[in-house]
C-alpha cells in the first residue's frame, strides 16, 4: 500500500520552517511525520498526515512550491538486524532507497520505517512476497 | 496587391492601413518631401537644432536626397532634460493639446507635447498597430498600459477609440481585479507590457482559473520593454492566444512607431511618419541593413516636437528580406535588449535577456528571476536567483542541486560567465506591476 507524501522546498533562512508548521497548525492539519533534509543552502521538508489534499492546498495557498509522491511504511522488527534483513531483501529484488525515516508515531510496539524507493511497485511485490507487513493509510495514521 | 489591402484576418477593408502597402517609390518621395518640412521647422524653432546644425555647417537647403539625413546631427534624452521642459518644442504652447512626460529614472523627467495634427497622426499609427496584430471593432480590449504621463495607456486608448473597438481603460494594476473584469467583460484582447501578463498569467493559475476554458481573451498587443521569443511562446502555449510585439518610444511619439502584423516575423516601421536608421553605437557612422546596431528615428511629421536622428539606445538591425504580408513598410527585427539594459561583469557584456534565454532552455516554463551584482574585494559576483515552482520540484535535494547545476551551466553556455543560482521560494522576488525590474548592481554600495 502507497502512502502519499508532501515534499516542500523550504530556504535555508531562520523562520521558514515554523512559519510553515504555523500555517498548518492554523488549518488544523495534524502532522504526523516530518523529515527534513538540507544542502545548507536550501531543504526539502516531507511530511506524512492523514489529511494529504487539505494539507497539499493549504500549503500550495500560503505560496510554497509543494509536490507529492509515494513513499512505504513498513514495520520493521524491533531486534538487531531486523532492517538489515529487510534491506537485503529489497537488495536482492534490485530496488534502492532514496531515503528512509522514522515514523513519529507508533501505532504498535514494532519500529515503523517510511521508505522512498526509486520503485515503489517492484518494492512493493518482493515485500509481500515475503510477507513483510505494509501498512495502508488507514491503519498508519490511526491513534 | 489589391488583395494586401485587405486584411488577411478579417475580410475588412481598413483605410488607415491602405499606407502599409503605399509602392516604395512613393514612399522614399513621401519621406524625403516630409524630411526636408521637418528639418526646416527644426532648424527655424528649436534653437538647439538650430545651434548643432550651425556647428556642423548645415543647413536646411542641403537636404537633397534622404541619404543626406547623415549630414545632420543627433539627438539624445540628456538633450530632452537639458531643455526641461518645453526646449525643444517647435510651436508655441497654444498649439499643444497635450503633454505626457517619462518618468525619468535619474533626475528629471522629460516631456513630451503634441499638437491637434500629432494627436491624429498618433491615433493613426496606433490604429494600424492594432489592425496589423488583428483587432477589429468587435474585439473588448482591456488597456492595462499605465494611463496618465505615460504615453502607453492614452496611446493605445486613441487608436482603440478611433477603430471603434470597446475600450476598458483599467490601467496597471491590481492583478486579481484585471482578471475579474477579463473574465466577467468577456474581454478578447489586451494590451500590457509582456512581463506583466507573464505575471497575470501566474494569477490567473493560482485562483484556480483555467485562461483558456474562462477566459476570451484570443490576441493582445505587448510593448515598452524588451521581451524575447521565448516569452512569447511562453505567454502563447499558456494562453493559446496570439502575442504581437508593438515598439514605440515617447521621444518619437509614443506606441505606434512600430508593430508586427500577423507573420510576427519583425515590427514595421511606420515609415511615412518616421525616418529609420541603425547606426554603429560607438562610431556612429550608419550601418547597412542587416547589421545589428543603434536604433535612430528622425520624425517625419511631428510638429510640436520634431526629432532629429534621436538615438532610442534599442539595439536591432533593419530585416532586409520582404515581409510575406506584403506591406511595403521595412522591418526591425524584435530588440530584445538595449544598449543600456547592458552590464558589464568581469569585462564581459550581459544582457538580462541572455539569463532569461538561459532560464528557459533549461526548464521550459518561465521562473520569476533576479539578477543581483555584487562586488567583493574587488572580484565582481553575479547570482541569479531563481523562484522553485510546484512544477520544478523534486522531491530529493540530490535532484534539486541537479536542477540547480543546470541553470548554471546553461548561464555560462550562454553569457561564458559562472553565476551563483541561489534557489528561492515562490513569491520571494518582488513583482512588478510594470516593467519588470531584474537587475540589481550592488557593485558600488558599501
Amino acid at each position: 500500500m502507497k502512502i502519499t507524501q508532501l515534499s516542500v522546498f523550504l530556504e535555508n533562512r531562520p523562520g521558514r520552517l515554523s512559519a510553515l508548521c504555523r500555517t498548518l497548525a492554523d488549518a488544523g492539519v495534524n502532522l504526523s511525520t516530518l523529515m527534513l533534509s538540507d544542502n545548507g543552502e536550501f531543504g526539502l521538508l516531507r511530511l506524512l498526515t492523514p489529511d494529504v489534499d487539505k494539507a497539499k492546498a493549504t500549503i500550495a495557498a500560503a505560496g510554497y512550491a509543494v509536490t507529492t509522491s509515494e513513499v512505504v511504511a513498513l514495520q520493521v522488527p524491533d531486534r538487531p538486524g531486523g532492517l538489515a534483513g529487510v534491506l537485503v531483501l529489497l537488495e536482492k529484488a534490485g530496488v534502492s532507497v532514496e531515503y528512509m525515516y522514522a515514523f513519529a508515531e507508533r501505532p504498535g510496539t514494532e519500529a515503523v520505517m517510511v521508505f522512498r524507493f526509486d520503485n515503489t511497485d517492484k518494492a512493493l511485490a518482493a515485500l509481500q512476497a515475503a510477507a513483510v507487513p505494509v501498512f495502508k493509510p488507514v491503519d498508519l495514521f490511526k491513534s | 496587391m489589391i488583395r494586401n489591402l485587405w486584411n488577411d484576418l478579417e475580410g475588412t477593408f481598413f483605410p488607415e492601413s491602405a499606407l502599409d502597402y503605399i509602392p516604395e517609390a512613393r514612399l522614399r518621395e513621401v519621406q524625403l518631401q516630409r524630411l526636408k518640412a521637418v528639418v526646416a521647422l527644426a532648424y527655424e524653432k528649436v534653437p538647439l537644432f538650430r545651434g548643432r546644425m550651425d556647428a556642423k555647417g548645415v543647413k536646411p537647403a542641403d537636404i537633397r536626397t534622404l541619404a543626406d539625413v547623415r549630414l545632420l546631427p543627433f539627438s539624445v534624452k540628456a538633450d530632452l532634460r537639458d531643455t526641461y521642459p518645453y526646449g525643444l518644442f517647435a510651436v508655441p504652447m497654444s498649439d499643444v493639446v497635450r503633454l505626457h512626460a517619462s518618468s525619468g529614472t535619474t533626475g528629471k523627467p522629460i516631456v513630451v507635447g503634441y499638437t491637434a495634427q500629432d494627436m491624429e497622426v498618433w491615433k493613426q499609427v496606433i490604429m494600424r498597430t492594432l489592425y496589423a496584430a488583428g483587432f477589429s471593432r468587435s474585439d473588448v480590449v482591456q488597456n492595462m498600459f499605465g494611463y496618465g504621463l505615460f504615453t502607453g495607456g492614452l496611446g493605445l486608448h486613441g487608436g482603440l477609440e478611433g477603430m471603434g473597438a470597446t475600450v476598458i481603460p483599467i490601467s496597471g494594476g491590481n492583478t486579481e481585479r484585471q482578471i475579474m473584469v477579463m473574465k466577467d467583460f468577456g474581454v478578447t484582447a489586451v494590451c500590457c507590457t509582456p512581463s506583466y501578463f507573464i505575471h497575470l498569467i501566474e494569477m490567473v493559475q493560482k485562483m484556480g482559473l483555467d485562461f483558456r476554458k474562462d477566459l476570451k481573451v484570443k490576441r493582445g498587443v505587448f510593448g515598452a520593454e524588451p521581451w524575447t521569443d521565448q516569452m512569447r511562446q511562453y505567454i502563447e502555449s499558456a494562453t493559446g492566444i496570439k502575442a504581437y510585439d508593438i515598439y514605440g518610444l515617447s521621444e518619437i511619439i509614443g506606441p505606434g512607431v512600430g508593430a508586427e502584423c500577423h507573420c510576427q516575423d519583425g515590427l514595421h516601421i511606420f515609415e511615412d511618419h518616421f525616418l529609420v536608421e541603425i547606426v554603429d553605437p560607438q562610431t556612429l557612422e550608419p550601418l547597412p541593413d542587416g547589421q545589428e546596431g543603434e536604433l535612430v528615428f528622425t520624425t517625419l511629421s511631428k510638429q510640436a516636437m520634431p526629432a532629429i536622428r534621436y538615438r532610442t539606445r534599442d539595439l536591432t538591425s533593419i530585416e532586409t528580406r520582404p515581409c510575406a504580408c506584403g506591406r511595403s513598410l521595412r522591418r526591425i527585427r524584435r530588440i530584445s535588449h538595449r544598449s543600456d539594459d547592458m552590464f558589464i561583469i568581469r569585462g564581459v557584456n550581459v544582457f538580462p535577456s541572455q539569463i532569461e534565454t538561459a532560464l528557459l532552455k533549461t526548464e521550459s516554463t518561465l521562473p520569476h528571476y533576479q539578477i543581483v551584482l555584487t562586488r567583493k574585494s574587488g572580484l565582481d559576483r553575479m547570482e541569479v536567483r531563481v523562484e522553485v515552482t510546484g512544477e520544478m520540484l523534486k522531491d530529493t535535494v540530490g535532484a534539486m542541486d541537479g536542477l540547480q547545476k543546470r541553470f548554471g551551466h546553461s548561464i555560462a553556455q550562454i553569457t561564458g560567465l559562472t553565476a551563483e543560482v541561489t534557489l528561492v521560494q515562490p513569491g520571494s522576488i518582488p513583482r512588478s506591476e510594470g516593467k519588470a525590474k531584474r537587475l540589481f548592481d550592488k557593485r558600488n554600495e558599501g
